[in-house]
């Protein structure tokens, strides 16, 4: 049964802009517009893309008593040090379960006084519960239903942006601020997921046509579709939850070691007390028996989700989570899950495409650097 | 020219046809990036999947029109797929296949037909 699909804010600023809608996430989105996927992530490397991802999920968690206890009971449910996040600062954060695999991936920022987290679209309703029955007791989980995310994207996002916004040429990677735009308040992180140096505004929804009008009043700005979100995101080597990352997969197997601060590892501070501690804490020590990899098939077949990949000798490994085309690599890029012994970089093994086992090459991620603003 | 339901051109050239795939289905394709060409001297009946393109999108079959005998495919789709999108109808053909009797273009539909089909 179809569902209902639900229409953004800017619904017809995509379709005034020849926005080819498909459904996401419950929502009717643009894949592309004219330009086309490959057009949209290049401009989007070499200068500015605009996305509309009003979709995700954005969450205040207000402490009705200490913001010490909403921390300590946010941080419950992740392995992730959320005390050690100053004011004005964002951080990458996961969810995870009993098992140790993960429900989602979010970001979350101390805004002073109160937390604000995006979550994915696809599990915004399971967070929200989730954040309801764990907090509740010392933190109000207020869904903010009536404000857009914008996110804008590429080396020359902030000089577009610094013309509207000032403040925002002051602002380091993960910085988070409340700025104002025609007398009303826009929550603004210097951050993204297309491996650029970019920001994702939050603005209410009735703001929204014109600050996106306004962006896209500038040559360096174009409007970039889910497609080119996708590819970028793959180049950048950064996870798509449901695909690279899911209930099954743990952080630790997914690379994602780095979110995992030393205050909740064995020995930190508060060490383990977060779902799949059991887990996550053993893997940590003694490595995992899986690992997510950049994958780089050689030739120009790409090698989609699901192709299933073996050692030269043909021992099934595993599979590809997420591969397409790199427009900026300039060839077919993929990652998956393999068998540890056989995650070292240069590696050699097989995709199975179209019943042909053909070679690929376990590569370093990203496949394309990364120019945050450090 | 005619046109297959499957968006593939058709077009004889002396007891050949060569055959690529319409501006409609490459527009709706999208990037290509990949195209996956049979072997010459290969027997294909109608039906069967012969090439694959391969988009940022997705990966989509290309059958063959008619029975035949695949004759010569066009090497340089190898390594400039974006030709696809750039001149489907000229540059982009796909592949040439000899067949035993010409008429079964018949069965085909004309540009007119066509456009009515795409609307």
């Amino acid at each position: 049964m179809a569902e209902e699909l639900h229409k953004l804010g800017l619904n017809d600023l995509h379709i005034a802009r020849g926005g080819k809608m498909v459904p996401f996430a419950g929502y009717e989105m643009a894949v592309q517009y004219a330009p086309g996927v490959m057009k949209e992530h290049l401009h989007t490397r070499t200068a500015a893309g605009l996305f509309d991802v009003s979709h995700m999920g954005q969450v205040i968690l207000r402490p009705r008593g200490s913001f010490l206890d909403t921390a300590l009971a946010f941080e419950a449910l992740m392995p992730v040090d959320v005390l050690g996040v100053k004011p004005g600062r964002q951080r990458y954060g996961l969810f995870t379960n009993e098992t140790g695999g993960i429900l989602d991936d979010l970001m979350f920022a101390n805004r002073g006084d109160h937390l604000f987290v995006v979550v994915n679209a696809a599990c915004k309703h399971q967070d929200i519960a989730h954040m309801t029955a764990h907090l509740s007791a010392t933190t109000d989980v207020i869904a903010i239903t009536d404000r857009a995310l914008l996110a804008l994207q590429g080396p020359l996002a902030e000089t577009v942006l610094a013309q509207h916004i000032p403040a925002v040429d002051a602002m380091r990677f993960m910085d988070s601020v409340v700025a104002h735009w025609q007398g009303q308040d826009i929550w603004i992180s210097r951050s993204g997921y297309t491996g650029e140096d970019g920001f994702e505004i939050s603005l209410p929804e009735g703001l929204a046509q014109d600050f996106a009008t306004a962006l896209l009043g500038h040559p360096e700005v174009m409007l970039i579709g889910l497609g080119a979100r996708d590819s970028l995101r793959l180049e950048a080597g950064l996870c798509l939850y449901g695909h690279d990352i899911d209930t099954t997969t743990s952080p630790v197997e997914a690379g994602l070691t780095w979110a995992i601060q030393k205050a909740r590892r064995a020995g930190g501070d508060r060490a383990g007390g977060f779902p799949g501690d059991d887990r996550i804490l053993h893997e940590l020590a003694h490595g995992p028996e899986r690992l997510r990899v950049g994958l780089r098939p050689e030739g120009r077949a790409p090698m989609r989700e699901g192709t299933p990949l073996f050692a030269a000798d043909a021992t099934p490994l595993g599979a590809v989570t997420s591969g397409g085309f790199g427009p900026s690599v300039e060839a077919p890029i993929a990652m998956g899950y393999v068998a540890a012994a056989f995650a070292t970089p240069g590696t050699a093994l097989l995709g199975e495409v179209r019943g042909k086992h053909l070679p690929v090459t376990v590569a370093e991620l990203p496949f394309h650097p990364t120019t945050y603003k450090r | 020219m005619k046109y297959t339901e499957d968006h593939e051109w058709l077009r004889v050239e002396g007891d050949l046809i060569v055959v690529g795939i319409t501006e409609h289905a490459a527009t709706q394709l999208g990037d290509v990036v990949f195209v996956e060409l049979p072997e010459v001297e290969t027997m294909v009946a109608a039906g069967d999947e012969v090439v694959v393109i391969e988009s940022v999108k997705a990966a989509s079959d290309i059958l063959a029109p008619v029975d035949g005998e695949i004759v010569a495919v066009n090497d340089a789709l190898t390594d400039a797929p974006s030709m696809v999108n750039e001149d489907p109808t000229g540059a982009a053909w796909m592949f040439k296949i000899k067949v035993d009797d010409l008429s079964v273009m018949d069965q085909f539909m004309d540009e007119d037909e066509y456009n009515d089909l795409i609307g």
